[in-house]
């Protein structure tokens, strides 16, 4: 009874600290994919030295440098060049970014299995390179890309929590300061956090389920509804 | 005085040490039906993407009327969308319905309105048979239906003249005929026709023109009667002796 007291009373803050991790994870996602799309799009049709010079240095550095040293050097590194960033600013960065390099492997690979036959065709009608991928190429590489970009959500979203070490109020920090105030509650409190943390990525998933649903090709061989669900793969 | 519409003049391409084309000139008049027969792997193909470059010459000159298409300067995307192209595997949008996989190239392209563009598509997929299949997806067709579905894309954009690569080649036998019911409904109301094909009936029943291709050269070109009865050269008659023995040379 004094715990679920305890959570009520707390219930306020964790809320508001959900809905910065929910805003947080909706900035990485939203950067990532727009980047992501362009840097994919720039893997598969752009020149060989802004691949080289340009794209594929900007993917390696973001996925081979661990999610907590990025968003030190953007927070810390940022006041090194005399650029006043907030911590919220600075996880957005540097979590967008990094989302951004991997959604960018995400849509590549799917724009890579989409046969060379659908541009052939588009531009045997006169389409442009442009409308080709707009039309033809993006709209059937973005229904391939739900499965993969669902486990890129549910990564997101829990890295989100990694904000916490830049100062960032999210979910997390919220519930440590709840433990901080009433001492040894460690273990209902975070689990409570584990428990809102799961509920997002199961929403988010379903609802990603429904939109692969929704955009399913008739006919055309792309279920993964059928396999495991990403969800159970966590 | 006969309509040139197609013309191509000494057109070489090569792939890395592989020289595909060796030279190739040929014309085709308005309205005809050139037929281009040859062992696989002497360029047939090659040279029709040469024509609405999907891979553009290396060296040579082609000409669609009096546009020169090798000129860098001409917009190529113009003059795709006047040649038409049905390919061996179809390449049906396969996120798009029939309708739109049609309607496309109208909306996009030539950006004609939607309800216009839709009756057009609407005519062309009747005149190929398929209008009660407009909401169906290209997945959930037969061979035989999608390849009308692209022959009916091809024909939306009003083109000078349509290039079929192979366009049975991919389909089971009991398919093929209603594919080259088709192009030759197509072939006699006046469509200009390139095409690359083994089917020896409808290039003896169909075509103005045969032209015979092998090792990146023409061999010999000439009307079907010639080249079935009477071709000159030994190659084209072992050529079209085995041909015709393999796919049957009767006429349809």
């Amino acid at each position: 009874m004094e715990q679920l007291n305890l959570i009520w009373q707390g219930l306020p803050s964790l809320l508001s600290g959900t809905v910065t991790t929910v805003i947080l994870t909706l900035y990485f996602l939203s950067l990532g994919f727009v980047l992501g799309i362009i840097l994919a799009l720039g893997r598969v049709y752009g020149s060989r030295i802004i691949n080289i010079l340009l794209i594929q240095p900007f993917e390696r550095f973001f996925r081979a440098v661990p999610a907590l040293v990025l968003l030190f050097l953007f927070y810390f590194g940022s006041s090194f060049f005399n650029i006043n960033m907030s911590p919220f600013v600075a996880a957005i960065l540097a979590m967008g970014l990094r989302s951004a390099a991997y959604q960018s492997q995400i849509f590549r690979g799917a724009i890579q299995s989409i046969g060379e036959g659908q541009m052939k065709a588009a531009r045997s009608l006169g389409m442009n390179t442009l409308q080709s991928i707009r039309h033809v190429i993006l709209p059937q590489a973005l229904r391939l890309s739900i499965p993969p970009w669902a486990n890129e959500y549910a990564v997101v979203l829990k890295d989100s929590s990694l904000a916490y070490a830049v100062g960032v109020t999210e979910l997390l920090r919220q519930g440590r300061y709840i433990v901080a105030r009433t001492f040894g509650n460690a273990l209902l409190i975070y689990t409570f956090c584990a428990l809102i943390y799961f509920v997002l990525v199961f929403v988010g998933n379903q609802c990603l389920k429904l939109l692969e649903e929704k955009y399913r090709i008739p006919g055309y061989e792309i279920k993964t509804t059928k396999h495991q669900s990403v969800l159970e793969r966590i | 005085m006969p309509d040139v519409i197609l013309k191509a003049e000494n057109v070489y391409k090569r792939y890395g040490k592989l020289e595909v084309l060796k030279g190739i000139s040929f014309q085709v008049n308005r309205g005809d039906t050139t037929v281009i027969i040859g062992p696989s792997g002497t360029g047939k193909s090659t040279l029709l993407t040469c024509i609405n470059q999907l891979t553009p010459p290396d060296k040579g000159r082609i000409w669609l009327e009096d546009t020169e298409i090798t000129n860098p300067k001409t917009d190529i995307n113009l003059i795709r969308s006047s040649i038409g192209m049905v390919f061996q595997h179809f390449n049906l949008f396969t996120h798009l319905t029939v309708l739109d996989n049609v309607r496309i190239g109208l909306s996009v392209v030539k950006k004609i309105p939607k309800n216009e563009a839709t009756e057009i598509s609407m005519e062309k997929l009747n005149e190929v048979g398929l209008a009660d299949k407009v909401s169906s997806y290209p997945a959930e067709l037969s061979g035989g239906q999608q390849q009308r579905v692209s022959i009916a894309r091809a024909l939306a954009m009003n083109p000078k003249l349509i290039l079929f690569d192979e366009p049975t080649s991919a389909l089971d036998p009991e398919l093929i005929g209603e594919v080259l019911n088709v192009m030759t409904k197509l072939a006699e109301m006046g469509m200009t026709m390139v095409v690359v094909s083994h089917e020896m009936g409808f290039a003896r029943a169909v075509a103005n023109d045969i032209i015979f291709m092998e090792n990146g050269f023409i061999v010999e070109e000439g009307k079907p009667d010639k080249m079935f009865n009477d071709s000159e050269n030994p190659r084209t008659r072992e050529f079209l002796h085995k041909i015709t023995e393999l796919y049957g040379g009767k006429e349809k």
